[in-house]
């Protein structure tokens, strides 16, 4: 009964901690040009893909997943550069297009570079289930849980402890003082597409082994991460984290005590009785409109 | 003053009736009208949406939902429970006027992304319910459904279904274009400009967003309904996300705020897979970098971007 629980639990942690990365993907971007970047997912999705070809062709993996990491990162540049960029101060629809377009074309360009087979890469350190209290946990579960861990502290030391960390920040703040005092905003956009990129590519990798990867994984993966996002109150770092693991605890619950085809369904459910009542997410800040 | 604002608009009306009444001269086979009608479809819907989108300024990424629940709702009520069509169809729009309503009430006080996401959220429900629940839809296989019969006569054949369609859209249209020339569409418009400037001035904005959303929901259920009809056969991906996002694709790209470039925006978004077939592997990339440079280099649309260089061509003509 309790091991039962505790299994969905652990299960639930291991998803919403990919979330999570997603969550603060978007949270990220937002923060510095208030775009939503539907091509989230996409980030995932070539990260792992990436990685599982490098495997695949006999490239050593941490070396495969650094590298499709960096690949990762430069998809993420080019589409603040070349869609984002030129787009700015058009209407928020608009900018959903723009970015729903680049999900599309990344999706249709990883379907010809690839294929539409799922592809996978072999668990980091063995499939032997560690036993806990009952419940078995796969130890790729704690590689996704410890690197989704050490990511979030890398951000926190990244935004509160270097310069450009925080002239991040302050974009995020107020954007026309930030460039007064001289931070380069272009630079900030182009970085914080970089960081999401980054995120997503590094979730994608670690997740692979447990779910594989296809050229529409990211569709899903994205939009949770947009929910995490939203519940967490959009631009909220701790609420995407919060979010994020809310979300992966919740569909893991609903999976297993009510039933598993609803499980893609209980995200959004939340995320409306959510919003039902807190219209700007659970620590989003409550915003006055200037007229 | 009447006059000269209705000179165009009857103008429009009329130009959009001609071309209707003689694109079927240019159709090279029957496929074509199949391809047709599924445009002039969209259209209706997009002409609804742009009420919501272009002249309301709210955002929807779950129209598709209100469109696949139009045509369950007739499917399931002609052939499970015997209801007659035309009864079917107006009784899954009252549902889904009433669902919209609902809804409406929360979600319409949300603003910019949040409003996208629980719009997103209420279509993928939507989609899931009609996966999973296939005692009453056949879960992902499908459903089939009879021909639309009204007082002993049906509906048969893409070429009859192209006349009807047509009719149905410049009804649509000018529904539209009454709305928008009514206090309603003015209100609507202050509070696409803004929202809280709208309300200073004493703009019930929460009750014009919430007739806008029910009535863009209304008219996809009820295109909903006539595809499921003239279809014969749906399966829930009618009502998926990327059915959603198209159907917004559609309003954006053709240009917001008109009704026109609504109509304009589905007839190529529905034609675009046809061209695109040829480029085979590559289609989805190429339309994703059409939806981008659309986007880019003409935010405004197609119909407004193209009536600025028209007027600006005009210009530099007068001048020597």
């Amino acid at each position: 009964m309790f091991a039962e629980f505790l299994q969905y639990i652990l299960a639930g942690l291991t998803s919403g901690a990919i979330y999570a990365l997603a969550g603060l993907g978007f949270a990220i971007i937002y923060n510095a040009s208030h775009v939503i970047n539907f091509a989230q997912g996409e980030f995932i999705m070539i990260g792992g893909m990436a990685t599982s070809t490098l495997v695949a062709a006999g490239v050593p993996l941490p070396l495969a997943a650094v590298l499709a990491v960096l690949v990762t990162m430069a998809v993420g540049m080019a589409l603040e550069k070349f869609a984002v960029e030129p787009a700015r101060g058009a209407e928020v629809v608009t900018i959903i297009i723009i970015t729903i377009g680049a999900s599309i074309f990344l999706r249709g360009a990883a379907q010809i570079i690839w294929d539409k087979e799922f592809h996978s890469l072999p668990a980091f350190s063995g499939e032997t289930p560690i036993l806990v209290l009952g419940a078995t946990l796969m130890p790729q579960s704690v590689w996704v849980v410890a690197v989704a861990m050490v990511i979030i502290a890398a951000l926190w030391w990244f935004f509160n402890r270097t310069l450009f960390g925080k002239a991040m920040l302050a974009v995020s703040f107020n954007r026309e003082a930030a460039q007064l005092m001289g931070i380069g905003v272009k630079k900030v956009l182009l970085v914080s597409f970089a960081l999401s990129a980054l995120l997503g590519a590094a979730g994608g990798i670690v997740m692979t082994p447990i779910t594989f990867t296809n050229y529409e994984a990211g569709i899903m993966l994205g939009l949770k991460g947009f929910s995490a996002a939203v519940l967490g109150g959009l631009g909220n770092g701790m609420g995407a984290i919060v979010g994020g693991l809310t979300v992966g605890i919740a569909e893991a619950l609903a999976a297993g005590y009510l039933s598993s085809a609803y499980k893609d369904a209980i995200a959004f459910v939340i995320i409306l009785f959510v919003l039902f009542f807190m219209p700007s997410g659970l620590f989003g800040k409550k915003g006055t409109d200037r007229v | 003053m009447n006059t000269a604002l209705r000179t165009p608009r009857v103008a429009g009306l009329g130009a959009l009736a001609l071309v209707l009444a003689l694109a079927p001269l240019s159709f090279p086979n029957a496929y074509f009208y199949d391809v047709a009608v599924n445009a002039l479809f969209n259209a209706i819907v997009c002409v609804g949406l742009n009420l919501l989108i272009g002249y309301g300024g709210q955002i929807s990424l779950g129209h598709a939902g209100f469109f696949a629940l139009g045509a369950y709702g007739s499917a399931i009520l002609t052939t499970r429970f015997g209801l007659p069509p035309l009864a079917a169809m107006l009784a899954s729009a009252a549902a889904v006027g009433l669902l919209a309503f609902a809804v409406g009430r929360p979600i319409l006080r949300l603003k910019g992304h949040y409003l996208a996401m629980a719009t997103l959220g209420i279509g993928i429900i939507i989609h899931i319910v009609l996966k999973t629940e296939s005692w009453l839809t056949g879960g992902p296989d499908g459903m089939g459904v009879d021909p639309f019969r009204v007082a002993g006569l049906e509906v048969a054949g893409d070429r009859m279904w192209y006349w009807v369609a047509a009719a149905l859209l410049l009804l649509a249209v000018w529904v539209a274009l009454n709305l928008i020339d009514s206090p309603l569409g003015r209100a609507l418009r202050a509070v696409h400009g803004s929202e809280t400037g709208a309300e200073v001035v004493g703009v019930d904005t929460g009750r014009y967003k919430m007739l806008v959303f029910v009535v863009s929901a209304v008219f996809a259920s009820l295109v909903g309904s006539l595809f499921a009809h003239k279809n014969g056969f749906i399966t829930p991906d009618i009502g998926s996300f990327f059915r959603s996002i198209e159907l917004v694709t559609m309003v954006v790209l053709g240009g917001m705020a008109s009704t026109f470039g609504a109509v304009l925006g589905a007839f190529i978004l529905t034609l675009l897979p046809q061209l695109l077939a040829a480029f085979e592997d590559y289609e989805a990339m190429v339309l994703g970098a059409i939806m981008m440079g659309t986007m880019i280099f003409m935010p405004k649309g197609l119909l407004p971007s193209l009536a600025l260089l028209l007027a600006r061509r005009k210009g530099g003509e007068a001048r020597p």
